[in-house]
């Protein structure tokens, strides 16, 4: 019973009973609304894991979630609930391909500067956010709410500008090809490549069928360097500290105002980041005129739920966030459910997470009652 | 063991409680006879709380039984308790600030019309009837943010009373009082008593016990240890039953071996959260070698003085100076620096972080210094070694709590890693605001052979408390604070209670 009551009050365990709790509840919506329960559900894992082809996509489309999911973490870990990751991800949009589409160096350069122009947005935007807080005690949530808004018009009126806009299409010029980051990008559209690659089954399924790129190496070295800042430097204690007792930190000599700020310019730097991969290793390679948010930042304030903040953990959130959104395609063309149901999925998955805090007193509860029964 | 019988109030038989592995009472007993005081004594932790929320049904008993007037009674919540006559008042009051003193007392009990109107005359009458019989002061159409500490205090018993109380409950009711409150709530529990009320207060204080109580039933770890008349004791006795050992009550120390001014203030004034002056030209010199102790009611300007010391809050004007240099309006940092270390008033917002390992909280001032890291990089193994020496000299427990969470300590060993901290720090003077609040006999000792010993060894000390006691025994040099002032310095041995207790109470030194 001991045993029992220490596993499941593990963070993992209590995840995978959040996500099992998650499928129920799909199942349960699938099964009222008409459709064969256990036959959608088979045809959504098929959708993610039916071959290379569709893991590879999982890998693409989690990428900038889970990049994304560590800049909110990283704030997370600071006390700070960086909503702002909407804004900050479409701020670094704009940049990369502003920057992309201008600059054409050698990729050795040009991909590096893309890359650093998008961080450089996401950084000084959530930045802001940070200095308002620190200057002002204006709460970051509220700021950023408004900053997510500034950007999405600030992108459609970049988008629209004659310089970038491509006509008869809804967005942006695609950057110029020395900035993209897939793979072996430009090896595979060779004469050799091709030869190469349509022999191999594998490589012909990720590497010709999608594009995969660099993005989920650097989101994987990411997560161990965040880790790394967070607890084993000086940097990291003071954020964390921050983070945990303000006051504290505050008494004992931490300049808490300055650790605000930097905490937001790094989170913001970090989601600027995801989407300077996201330009450069997906097409259409540019940013398209936007009707509403499409919730790459919203979505990683989940995957950061999920995760419970952890860095590495968003690694694995991501994918299964990823995994859902890009499964529930297939849940729509195939069993003709609207892909909604993936939505509600990650809703009560997240839910679920939330709740996970009760699970430990449940645990008590019911084997204190046993000892009570055995008396 | 006494039977049943109608003789007493309450009586609580073998009643033990689990909280999970851990038990938190064992085969506990007490006996309350009407018309008497009685005081549960015991230690931080022994018990005594979770005991009387079991009487007023906030807990449920795993096993025993409760008596109340020789009838066996199932309490399962208060409103039980209520309906057999309990009242308890908690140690923080639950009051409504905006509410005058009337409205609170009938709130949730109103007396209504047959409309469901509230009557407020009537109930006005039927408290002023109980505020006369029993000599229980209070201002019924005062709001209750505008009355006195003691008077909310009154309050609350009041609201007891109100409700037909026959048993009250009193959790540490004098935590927050004057020594003349303190002597008026004793008259007040004597004027109960006589009309045959019978009251427990939950204390810590030997010296209240023998002041106000008859009868003493002693907890230790959640066991029964005894139950005596308290006029055949002594309180030395007191204490080494409630701790298990014998401890000294008394501080033995030397005379102060003070030498040259470090730490000077000069005509300080602090604004607060308000705006308005908190501190109000406050001055006060204190030397090496020499513990000078802050007297004062909580909320005369001690809060805002500390955050002025500490560089936490702006200094409107004044100075304040360690070995010359001034320090208002500089930064927290450089005030450590400068060598003044603080241990806070609380704990659990300025000294630690609860969410932060024991090995981190030991290391949150010097982090950045060698050898905790190196070029921005923390070295563990370091913090580790400097925690484990910490918690072997400050004997902090359990002894292997390095890496655990510092909000899993108690409150006593949390206290104990942050004088360790501070001290580590070789401060030219440390500064330590209400250090021994919430914490048992033994714990207190310790803490105040620390704080001489840091004197023996040259530092200056600064200690503010609300506790009357401990400024006294402990301080070379007392200093009264009222409105934001130091009334007037006394050496230690020229003063007694009563003055001391009168200038904080804003009286004049007539002395």
């Amino acid at each position: 019973m001991d045993k029992a009551a220490k596993i499941l009050k593990k963070p993992f365990t209590m995840t995978l009973i959040a996500i099992f709790f998650g499928f129920l509840v799909a199942g349960i919506i699938l099964a009222a609304a008409g459709y064969p329960t256990f036959h959608s559900l088979s045809v959504l894992l098929q959708g993610v894991f039916s071959g290379p082809k569709h893991i590879s996509n999982v890998i693409i489309k989690s990428t900038p979630l889970i990049l994304t999911g560590i800049g909110v973490a990283f704030a997370f870990q600071t006390g700070l609930f960086n909503i702002g990751a909407e804004g900050q991800f479409i701020m670094g949009c704009v940049a990369a391909t502003t920057v992309g589409i201008v600059c054409d160096f050698p990729p050795v350069i040009q991909i590096p500067l893309v890359l650093a122009a998008g961080v450089l947005a996401g950084a000084v935007f959530g930045g802001m956010v940070g200095f308002l807080k620190a200057k002002f005690g204006i709460h970051e949530v509220l700021t950023s709410i408004m900053f997510n808004w500034i950007a999405l018009y600030f992108s459609n009126f970049i988008s629209d500008l004659k310089r970038f806009h491509k006509p008869d299409t809804m967005g942006t010029y695609a950057i110029n090809k020395s900035g993209y980051t897939m793979i072996l990008g430009s090896w595979k559209t060779t004469k050799e490549g091709k030869e190469v690659l349509v022999n191999n089954e594998f490589l012909r399924d990720t590497l010709l069928k999608t594009d995969v790129n660099a993005g989920i190496l650097a989101a994987v070295v990411l997560a161990i360097l965040v880790s790394f800042l967070l607890y084993k430097t000086t940097k990291g204690f003071e954020l964390r500290a921050v983070g945990a007792n303000r006051f504290a930190a505050e008494s004992t000599g931490i300049d808490v105002n300055k650790n605000i700020l930097h905490a937001m310019i790094i989170s913001g730097g970090i989601c600027g980041l995801a989407a300077a991969f996201y330009i450069t290793g997906n097409s259409p390679h540019g940013i398209a005129t936007l009707a509403a948010f499409e919730n790459t930042g919203f979505n990683a304030l989940g995957v950061c739920l999920i995760a419970a903040s952890s860095p590495i953990g968003c690694i694995f959130a991501g994918l299964l966030f990823g995994g859902l959104l890009y499964g529930g395609q297939s849940l729509q063309y195939e069993v003709g459910a609207p892909s909604e149901i993936i939505n509600i999925v990650i809703g009560v998955v997240v839910f679920f997470v939330a709740l996970t805090h009760i699970i430990p007193p449940l645990v008590d509860r019911f084997s204190k009652g046993g000892k009570n029964h055995a008396k | 063991m006494a039977g049943e019988s109608s003789e007493y109030a309450v009586q609580m038989h073998g009643i033990t409680k689990r909280f999970g592995s851990f038990c938190a009472l064992q085969d506990m007993n007490l006996n309350v006879k009407k018309g008497s005081i009685h005081s549960l004594l015991g230690e931080n932790g022994a018990g005594k709380s979770t005991l009387m929320n079991i009487l007023y049904g906030l807990y449920q008993a795993d096993e025993g039984e409760i008596f109340i007037n020789g009838e066996k009674v199932d309490i399962k919540n208060p409103n039980v308790a209520i309906e057999h006559g309990i009242g308890m008042v908690h140690q923080h009051f639950m009051l409504v600030d905006d509410f005058t003193v009337t409205q609170n007392i009938v709130l949730g009990n109103e007396i209504t019309s047959h409309m469901g109107i509230v009557d407020a005359k009537k109930a006005r009458k039927k408290i002023l009837d109980i505020v006369e019989k029993y000599g229980l002061e209070v201002d019924p159409d005062a709001k209750v943010s505008d009355i006195s500490v003691g008077m909310q205090q009154r309050v609350e018993i009041l609201k007891a009373l109100y409700r037909g109380a026959e048993l009250l409950i009193l959790d540490e009711p004098t935590a927050v009082l004057t020594p003349q409150e303190i002597d008026d709530l004793i008259s007040i529990m004597n004027n109960l008593a006589k009309d045959g009320k019978a009251i427990i207060i939950i204390t810590h204080k030997l010296k209240e016990i023998k002041a106000s109580s008859d009868i003493c039933t002693i907890i230790r770890r959640g066991r029964y240890i005894d139950t005596l008349l308290v006029k055949g004791v002594t309180e030395n006795e007191l204490a080494t039953l409630m701790v298990g050992h014998e401890v000294k009550l008394v501080v033995d120390k030397t005379p102060a071996n003070a030498g040259e001014v470090v730490f000077e203030i000069k005509d300080l004034i602090v604004k607060n959260d308000r705006k308005l002056d908190a501190v109000k030209g406050l001055s006060l010199q204190v030397r090496k070698g020499e513990i000078v102790g802050i007297a004062g009611i909580d909320g005369n300007g001690q809060r805002e003085l500390v955050e002025a010391i500490n560089a936490l809050t702006p200094v409107a004007s004044g100075h304040i100076t360690i070995n010359g240099k001034p320090l208002e309006n500089t930064s927290p940092r450089q005030v450590i620096d400068s060598g003044v270390s603080t241990i806070p008033e609380d704990r659990q917002k300025r000294g630690l972080v609860l969410d932060f390992s024991v090995n981190e909280n030991c290391v949150l001032e010097q982090y950045r210094r060698t050898p905790f890291s190196k070029k921005g990089i923390l070295l563990k193994k370091e913090m580790e070694e400097f925690t484990k020496e910490l918690i072997q000299e400050y004997d902090v427990r359990p002894e292997d709590c390095g890496s655990r969470r510092a909000g899993s300590l108690s409150g006593g060993n949390q206290q104990k890693v942050i004088i360790g901290r501070e001290i580590a720090m070789d401060p030219d003077i440390l500064i330590a605001v209400q250090p021994t609040r919430g914490l048992d006999v033994g714990a207190i000792e310790t803490v105040h052979r620390t704080l001489i010993r840091e004197r023996d060894k040259g530092k200056a000390v600064l200690l503010i408390s609300f506790e009357l006691d401990e400024v006294m025994n402990v301080s070379d040099t007392i200093a009264v604070i009222y409105d934001g002032k130091i009334q007037d310095t006394f050496k230690q041995g020229t003063v007694d209670e009563n003055t001391i207790g009168l200038l904080m109470a804003g009286g004049k030194n007539h002395g």
